[in-house]
């Protein structure tokens, strides 16, 4: 009996302390959060080493991934190697799911990585939650920055609302359509040799007829359609279609635009591409996560697809070192503009993102961290890793060497940036990109163009409230 | 003065109550206080994300109200409710089947059907799902018998999804049915079933009116828990459709985390939370009051 009561105390004990335990690491109070400080402190400098945690999306590629290499270089040439410590600590994700666990890990002081690749849409999102480093000190001592080697209109892009700068941006990209020569010829879009270029979405779909017609093995176009794809469902797909019809997505004193001829054109084209006609890839292909890598390293590369709307940055899977390499990619596709609805003008359109380097407001490694921005922006270092990306850079020096300038469509890609319009900047453009998504997968799949546009308005209405939406 | 009895008594409820104090605990830490707050936040408009992940505020009721006119929402309880049938029917009928089957066929059939059934209880979610899409895939097992006896290839995850994750649910939960029939069913006395027999019932007259009313309380449990668990089914939708095509498998679940983590919108998706789990709260009333008449 005595044995059984001791046994009984010794249980109770051993729980209660392990439940201490479990609880330790949530209190905010006192001594708790200290020694969580001290036990991250330690952490961050392991061996007398600082550690800098460098946070990125990995789309599949691991080590292959150009920034993945980028960061390794940069670090092997970086002088302070031998003082500080580099983790990359990449989140292999969807887009969409990237920026969630992205948020996630900004907001906690103990996931918090020193370094991120920030989406320059989301940047504002993220400002606005006080997630990100306000960087006005840093870059006022960096003489590249101050010197105009950046793009002004990159520095505009990492620039808050408030004035401050958030990021150091590290590439920019334009959109636009990859067409197959071979194939668009063989369909009698054009003669040989001959540049396509479509002056409006009919001579689109005239295309996409006769691709079909002679072409029946070949995917017509391809623009991604679905939630898994993220961002780029809403900015190269549907975004580049309502700017084309004139409209955006936002009016100039800050309502969103839940009903207008504009989106009843644009849904309508995607259901004349995906449903009405069918030349689109078939749903299975198009509504998940993989959707924009089956477009670039296999369906248009291996010439099952005849036009894709993507950005630039596609051509790095075509590289040598690429995913997916093809010879003479430059010969072999060509690249035309997005026309807008009707061609009027200005008779082409592309929309411009980009992502920055941005450290976290939680990071407590924030001057050796700019250090290391720093370095990797170091034209040599960033030369390699832009072209390897196949983005646009955003340093005037880099875009001026002979081996940025030669590589295949980034003349008539650069070309499209000087009339290039970008998302809003506003931070609940984030959220209102997911209900986008939403609609523009639910109209690929059959829901009605009224039916879509009036989910859309309930979602941003709930979203930014009901006196930020209007109707036109 | 206390009476001596009474005394010890007081003694032992302490000592106990001394013992049960860390479950206490643990209740409270990670099932009460999560609770009150996910009903705490589901009246703020707090994000993930934006300037409301750093000043959210209480909101009121507002996240009901705009959840009640939400087409989406009312689809969600629609597909929610179509999964739940569907899977639970599935779920207990072929459990019931098997079970049956299994008491009374021979050694060898026991042997082949149990380990297939149970595989797919073992497997965790995403593996199910895995497995589910080889299957339905375009180019997998499904259409390959299709054509195999001359049919056409169907695209299932697009042209079905609902009746894709039901049957991918249904293999993973129905091995849990039959093995709580085949517990059932071995408690009911060989005696009844013979008995029925000589006064002159046939197999199927034997099994709705004999077998079944003595496992009904089996049946109601059964239930009840196939229920909740399918009610909180997320990873196997997830990994097979992520709730698409369009909105075709969103459950609640699924609108659940699109509106909190994919929308950033943490106070609306805590709401739905609340509704899934009002959902569950009747349910199990439902059931228990079941269980109770049986009694």
């Amino acid at each position: 009996m005595k044995a059984k009561k001791v046994l009984g105390l010794l249980m109770t004990v051993v729980m209660a302390t392990g439940l201490l335990a479990c609880g330790g690491g949530g209190t905010t109070g006192g001594s708790a959060s200290e020694s969580q400080e001290a036990s991250k402190s330690k952490d961050k400098n392991s061996g007398g080493k600082q550690k800098i945690t460098f946070c990125f999306r990995d789309d599949g590629l691991g080590k292959d991934n150009s920034l993945w290499k980028w960061v390794d270089a940069a670090y092997a040439s970086w002088d302070k190697k031998d003082e500080v410590e580099l983790d990359v600590a990449p989140i292999t994700a969807s887009e969409g799911d990237y920026f969630t666990k992205v948020a996630l890990q900004l907001s906690d002081p103990s996931t918090c990585p020193d370094l991120v690749a920030e989406d320059t849409f989301q940047l504002p999102n993220d400002v606005s939650a006080g997630y990100l480093t306000n960087l006005d000190d840093y870059v006022k001592d960096y003489e590249d920055w101050q010197s105009g080697k950046y793009y002004a209109s990159m520095q505009k892009a990492v620039t808050g609302e408030d004035g401050s700068v958030y990021g150091i941006p590290y590439c920019t990209d334009t959109r636009g359509i990859f067409y197959n020569r071979e194939l668009m010829t063989k369909a009698g879009v054009i003669a040989e040799g001959e540049d396509w270029a479509p002056k409006s979405w009919d001579d689109v779909l005239d295309a996409c007829a006769k691709v079909k017609e002679k072409l029946p093995d070949v995917v017509p176009f391809w623009c991604n359609a679905g939630v898994a794809t993220g961002e780029a469902t809403s900015m190269q797909t549907y975004e580049m279609m309502l700017y084309g019809t004139g409209e955006r997505l936002i009016t100039d004193d800050g309502k969103w635009i839940v009903k207008s001829q504009g989106m009843e054109d644009t849904l309508k084209f995607l259901q004349d591409i995906y449903v009405k006609n069918e030349y689109g890839p078939s749903l299975d292909l198009v509504l998940n996560g993989q959707a924009s890598n089956t477009s670039a390293r296999e369906y248009f590369p291996q010439g099952k697809l005849a036009m894709s709307l993507d950005g630039i940055w596609i051509t790095g899977n075509w590289k040598e070192d690429g995913a997916a390499p093809v010879e003479n990619y430059g010969e072999k596709f060509g690249l035309a503009a997005m026309p807008t609805s009707k061609g009027q003008d200005p008779g082409t359109v592309t929309l411009a993102g980009g992502w920055s380097l941005s450290i976290p407001e939680n990071s407590d490694q924030k001057d050796i961290t700019f250090a290391f921005i720093q370095h990797m922006m170091e034209p040599d270092t960033y030369l390699k890793a832009v072209t390897s990306m196949g983005n646009i850079c955003t340093r005037t020096d880099t875009a001026e060497t002979e081996e940025y300038a030669k590589q295949p469509f980034f003349d008539v890609a650069t070309q499209f940036l000087e009339t290039a319009d970008f998302r809003p900047q506003n931070d609940q453009y984030s959220s209102v990109s997911t209900s986008i998504q939403s609609m523009v997968e639910a109209v690929v799949s059959g829901t009605s163009v009224e039916d879509a546009i009036t989910q859309y308005g309930a979602d941003v209405a709930r979203t930014v409230g009901d006196d930020a939406v209007v109707e036109q | 003065m206390t009476k001596p009895g009474r005394a010890m008594t007081i003694k032992e409820e302490a000592k106990k109550s001394v013992l049960l104090l860390p479950a206490l605990i643990l209740l409270i830490a990670f099932f009460i206080i999560p609770i009150i707050l996910t009903v705490y936040y589901s009246f703020t408009n707090m994000a993930l994300t934006g300037a409301n992940a750093k000043n959210f505020q209480f909101v009121g009721l507002r996240n009901y109200t705009k959840m009640l006119a939400d087409k989406n929402m009312l689809k969600s309880i629609w597909n929610t409710f179509q999964f739940l049938v569907g899977s639970l029917l599935g779920q207990t009928v072929l459990g019931f089947l098997i079970a049956y089957f299994m008491k009374h066929k021979a050694k060898g059939f026991r042997s082949v059907v149990g380990p297939c059934i149970l595989a797919g209880w073992v497997m965790p979610e995403v593996v199910v799902a895995l497995c589910s899409l080889a299957f339905f895939d375009t180019n997998g097992t499904m259409n390959t018998i299709l054509q195999a006896i001359h049919l056409p290839p169907v695209k299932w995850l697009y042209a079905h999804p609902m009746l894709s994750v039901i049957i991918a649910n249904v293999w993973h939960g129905t091995a849990f049915s039959m093995l709580n029939f085949q517990s059932a069913l071995d408690n009911v006395s060989g005696d009844i079933e013979e008995a029925a027999r000589v006064d002159g019932a046939n197999r199927i007259q034997t099994l709705v009116r004999i077998i079944v009313p003595c496992i009904k309380d089996t049946i109601a449990t059964n239930t009840m828990l196939n229920t909740l668990s399918t009610l909180g089914v997320f990873g196997l939708i997830w990994a097979m459709t992520g709730g698409g095509p369009g909105t075709a498998t969103t459950t609640l679940p699924i609108y659940m985390y699109n509106q909190g983590l994919k929308n950033f919108q943490l106070g609306q998706g805590t709401a739905i939370g609340m509704v899934l789990l009002l959902v569950g709260a009747v349910c199990s009333v439902i059931y228990t009051k079941v269980l109770k008449t049986e009694d």
